[in-house]
């Protein structure tokens, strides 16, 4: 693994306009990913992580604005021509998107929807470009690829789908994969294959990967670091064992706790958080968390925490009142 | 899709009878009595009864419509009694002319209503597309005669670009044909493009929202294959519904813009058939066009079911 | 500021605008012209106008002027007092057409909606039937037979309108068939005439009436356009569209001949088009609030 940091949002926010006022989906958000590493960006819906993954990808609602910069490989993507940017996307970046059901075009076969961004990107002749999808579909584990270039979305299966749509996310060997929800929209039995399926073609070709998704358990094993993001910020960030081991964020342990385990007596009430996430809409003064927050204090109210750094500078939080410490008073 | 097709040809066949009865019932019916019409001022009581027993008029409704479905069925629709051409003769001879115009006009329509449409849903909301959503909705009002006239009064009087009338076969003079073909065409063109330009317009917007765009653009792939492979491709049904639809406006059309630019196609034939209230051609054309109307919408109903593989493979 | 190398539509914060969106200025002004309209055809009798049929043979095609405001026509009839009285055939014709449509079709389809079965099977078969012509050509067919008259005209485009309102008012009945107060008047045990008459009808009629002003300038586009082709009405009277196919035959010399009577058209047209579609777009039930 080398130290090259491929992947650096800094300072990215995401307003949307909207009937009822502007939409802060996104604020100030600081991430950084080293080349061939995976990230993990946890929160519930409505948090602002899809927001970023597209933020990163420039693939924002029109109304949409950003602030900040995302440093992909030493450009700046927010100002990069579209010419240049297109020539980037599909082949050092890519995505595969939670829901194969839409994310494959309906009326184009599986083989042109391969074959074009091949085509597009490694300027291959078709009969070499076939080759490779076929390998390409094989590779992430379909049976008779073959036959599968001529057929349609719809004659494939859901999870059959999300791996058409990984294997043209890989095509083009890229250096860092996007995957938003990626098994949010399938059965559960098909999650864990999609995920390990990931998890293994991310390490064959050392590519960087950003999995995000509301489970906590999905990036357990999966990644180097987890980013925990809330209202639009992250508000805890550490490498993934250290967060497992000793989570300091409140929230952090709501999201967990709220995992159902296997192991938890029938019959027992999964501590859901209570509450709902704060209107994006209205901003609130303190720290975002604080209505929901079972240790806030008068202080959380007024004050938003920042981001920072305890123990070790890789594990960062942004609580007052951080599980663990002295200064916690339950409430 | 074999399943498909034979069901839809079992219910093609109860309609093309109904047309059939229908058309026999106007023209049997409706008064205007067709032994009087041929005798005209020679009509007395003798000859009318006597011209009426000739043509079988004085037997029963039903009879007669099995007589004349069963003539119909073998190819006989009856011979005109002033020019003594046949149906089917008058009609193919006619019938070339009235399919180039229309195939022209689609074509025309289609060039002028895709790329505004297309132009309207990538940047919709906008001054551009305000504009052509106002000028579409604003054609709409403009009966195909006027527009016809303007055209006239434009090219053919004031410029003097093309001829008003007039028409020349393709295949004596096809530089000379298309030079008569240009107004009528355009005109019939100019009807038909709002409707195309409006409802793809919104289907493509639609379109533009799904996550496969999204996709597209993630893929890095070029702006013009994502709209008009990704994004045209899927409203490519539409098209050909709105195509199918509009098949009976553009027949009615074909008929004015025949008569007003002199082209001696199907609708001028009926025109001048009613004119001269020549009734077995009325009554011929009229229920060829029909049948025709019906085949040509069964035709899309089938091309509906080739471009859209979830039909073609069964998952209706 | 996000540059994204497609304008592409993404609409998704702001979609349902329409509904509350005030009428606008177009859609009154559309409003003021159908009132002129109608006014000026209603009280042709009593303006101060020449006789449209009075002939002036030294004043052939007499420009602009004082006593003629736009000029008179190739017989030198006054062209202001022909326009108003074309008006009266365009509008008598496009008004009472759709009115037969709107309440056989209305009807019809209310009942095919609310009752399903046998009846609802009938009813759309014998439309199907009618729509399976383009309707031009069987207009013209039935014309052909029945003679030339306003009265004939009008009934003829009065009953191929009924299949359009037919399935305007099924859909809109079924529609609301599944909704609570229909079906809570049933629990009520209220009579089926009742039901309709009371709980469908008044929320059938708006979109019905939404539909009828569009039928109102397709008529008037189909009457002008048999009109003009010599079809429509006979000759001693004058609609709007045989004042145009005249104008036609002086095209080169007095254009105006033509294009007066077009404009009015027009306006017309457009004027029923907008209101119509503007009413359709807010009494669709499928728009409206659960």
């Amino acid at each position: 693994m080398t130290d090259r940091v491929l992947l650096s949002i800094e300072n990215v926010a995401v307003d949307l306009p909207t009937p009822r006022g502007n939409l802060r989906a996104v604020d100030g958000v600081d991430l950084k990913l080293n080349a061939g590493r995976t990230l993990g960006i946890v929160g519930e819906s409505g948090c602002g992580k899809t927001m970023l993954s597209r933020a990163v990808l420039q693939l924002l609602p029109k109304k949409a604005m950003l602030s900040g910069r995302v440093m992909f490989d030493g450009k700046d993507l927010v100002t990069l021509d579209r010419e240049r940017l297109r020539k980037l996307r599909g082949r050092s970046l890519a995505v595969v998107f939670q829901d194969p059901m839409t994310s494959l075009n309906p009326v184009l076969t599986i083989g042109t929807q391969l074959i074009e961004t091949l085509q597009e990107h490694l300027e291959l002749d078709m009969a070499a470009a076939k080759r490779r999808s076929v390998e390409l579909l094989a590779a992430v584990g379909i049976p008779a690829p073959e036959q599968r270039l001529t057929q349609y979305p719809h004659q494939l299966s859901g999870g059959m789908r999300q791996r058409v749509a990984i294997a043209i996310a890989l095509s083009c060997e890229p250096e860092l994969l996007i995957a938003d929800e990626p098994t949010t929209a399938l059965d559960v039995t098909i999650q864990a294959q999609i995920l390990d399926l990931l998890a293994r073609e991310q390490r064959r070709r050392h590519m960087a990967m950003i999995i995000i998704t509301h489970d906590l358990g999905v990036v357990a094993g999966r990644t180097d670091e987890v980013a925990v993001m809330y209202a639009g910020r992250v508000v805890e960030r550490a490498p993934t064992q250290a967060l497992f081991k000793k989570m300091r964020m409140p929230y952090t342990e709501a999201l967990l706790a709220a995992i159902p385990k296997i192991d938890t007596a029938p019959h027992t009430v999964l501590p859901a958080i209570s509450g709902r996430p704060p209107d994006p809409t209205r901003p609130l003064k303190g720290c975002s968390f604080a209505p929901r927050c079972r240790y806030a204090l008068a202080g959380c109210h007024v004050e938003k925490p920042a981001l920072t750094a305890a123990e070790t500078p890789a594990h960062q939080f942004a609580c007052f009142y951080p599980i663990g410490t002295e200064a916690r008073v339950p409430a | 899709m074999a399943f498909f097709l034979a069901r839809r040809l079992l219910y093609l066949l109860p309609v093309l009878l109904a047309v059939s009865l229908l058309t026999f019932l106007i023209a049997s019916l409706l008064p205007g009595d067709l032994a009087y019409t041929i005798l005209g001022d020679q009509a007395t009581p003798e000859n009318l009864a006597a011209l009426r027993r000739d043509m079988g008029l004085d037997q029963p409704i039903w009879w007669r419509y099995f007589g004349w479905l069963g003539n119909a069925l073998q190819g006989d629709l009856g011979r005109s009694f002033r020019t003594g051409q046949t149906v089917l003769q008058a009609v193919t001879e006619r019938l070339p002319v009235s399919l180039e115009l229309m195939l022209l006009a689609q074509i025309g329509a289609l060039a002028i209503g895709v790329p505004l449409a297309i132009a309207c849903a990538v940047r919709s909301g906008s001054a551009f597309d305000r504009f052509m959503t106002g000028s579409a909705f604003a054609m709409l009002s403009v009966p195909t005669f006027l527009s016809a006239i303007l055209l006239i009064y434009l090219f053919a009087v004031e410029l003097g670009w093309l001829p008003a009338t007039g028409y020349v076969p393709f295949a004596e003079d096809p530089l000379a044909n298309l030079r008569f073909m240009v107004l009528p065409a355009l005109t019939l063109a100019l009807a038909e493009w709002p409707g195309i330009m409006r409802i793809l317009r919104s289907d493509m917007i639609a379109t533009l929202q799904e996550d496969y765009i999204a996709m597209a653009r993630a893929k890095g792939l070029k702006a013009s294959r994502i709209l008009f492979v990704h994004a045209l491709k899927p409203s490519s049904l539409t098209l050909i519904t709105i195509t199918g639809i509009n098949i009976g406006r553009l027949i009615g059309g074909a008929l004015i813009v025949e008569t007003i630019f002199a082209l001696p196609g199907i609708g001028r034939l009926l025109v001048s058939a009613i004119l001269t209230r020549d009734l077995i051609i009325l009554q011929g054309v009229v229920l060829l066009v029909g049948c025709g109307f019906v085949i040509m919408n069964f035709i899309v109903d089938m091309l509906y079911a080739v471009l859209d593989p979830r039909i073609r493979h069964g998952h209706a | 500021m996000a540059t994204l190398e497609l304008d592409l539509a993404e609409e998704a914060v702001s979609a349902p605008v329409r509904k509350g969106r005030r009428f606008g200025m177009l859609f009154w002004a559309a409003i003021g012209w159908i009132v002129l309209v109608c006014a000026l055809a209603i009280f042709a009798g009593v303006l101060p106008i020449p006789d449209p049929t009075a002939m002036d043979m030294l004043e052939r095609r007499a420009p602009y002027s004082w006593e003629h405001w736009l000029g008179t026509d190739g017989l030198g009839r006054d062209e202001v007092s022909r326009l108003i009285y074309g008006a009266r055939i365009s509008l008598v014709v496009g008004l009472c057409a759709p009115m037969i449509g709107l309440t056989v079709g209305g009807a019809l389809g209310m009942l095919a909606g609310y009752f399903r079965g046998r009846f609802e099977t009938l009813t759309v078969g014998g439309t199907d039937v009618l729509l399976a012509f383009p309707p031009l050509i069987l207009v013209l067919a039935i014309i052909a037979f029945l003679g030339q008259s306003i009265f004939n005209l009008t009934c003829i485009l009065g009953v191929l309108g009924i299949p359009a309102f037919m399935r305007v008012a099924r859909a809109t009945t079924l529609t609301l068939s599944r909704r609570e107060f229909v079906i809570a008047a049933q629990a009520l045990g209220a009579s089926h005439s009742r039901i309709l008459l009371r709980e469908l009808l008044p929320n059938v009629i708006l979109p019905l009436f939404a539909f009828f002003l569009l039928g109102v300038a397709v008529t008037i586009v189909v009457e002008g356009s048999l009109s003009f082709l010599g079809l429509g009405v006979p000759p001693p009277i004058s609609s709007w569209g045989s004042m145009i196919g005249e104008g036609r035959e002086s095209l080169e010399v007095a254009p105006r001949l033509a294009f007066l009577p077009a404009v009015a058209m027009f306006l017309t047209v457009l004027a029923f088009n907008l209101v119509g579609d503007t009413l359709r777009a807010i009494t669709d039930p499928r728009q409206g609030a659960l």
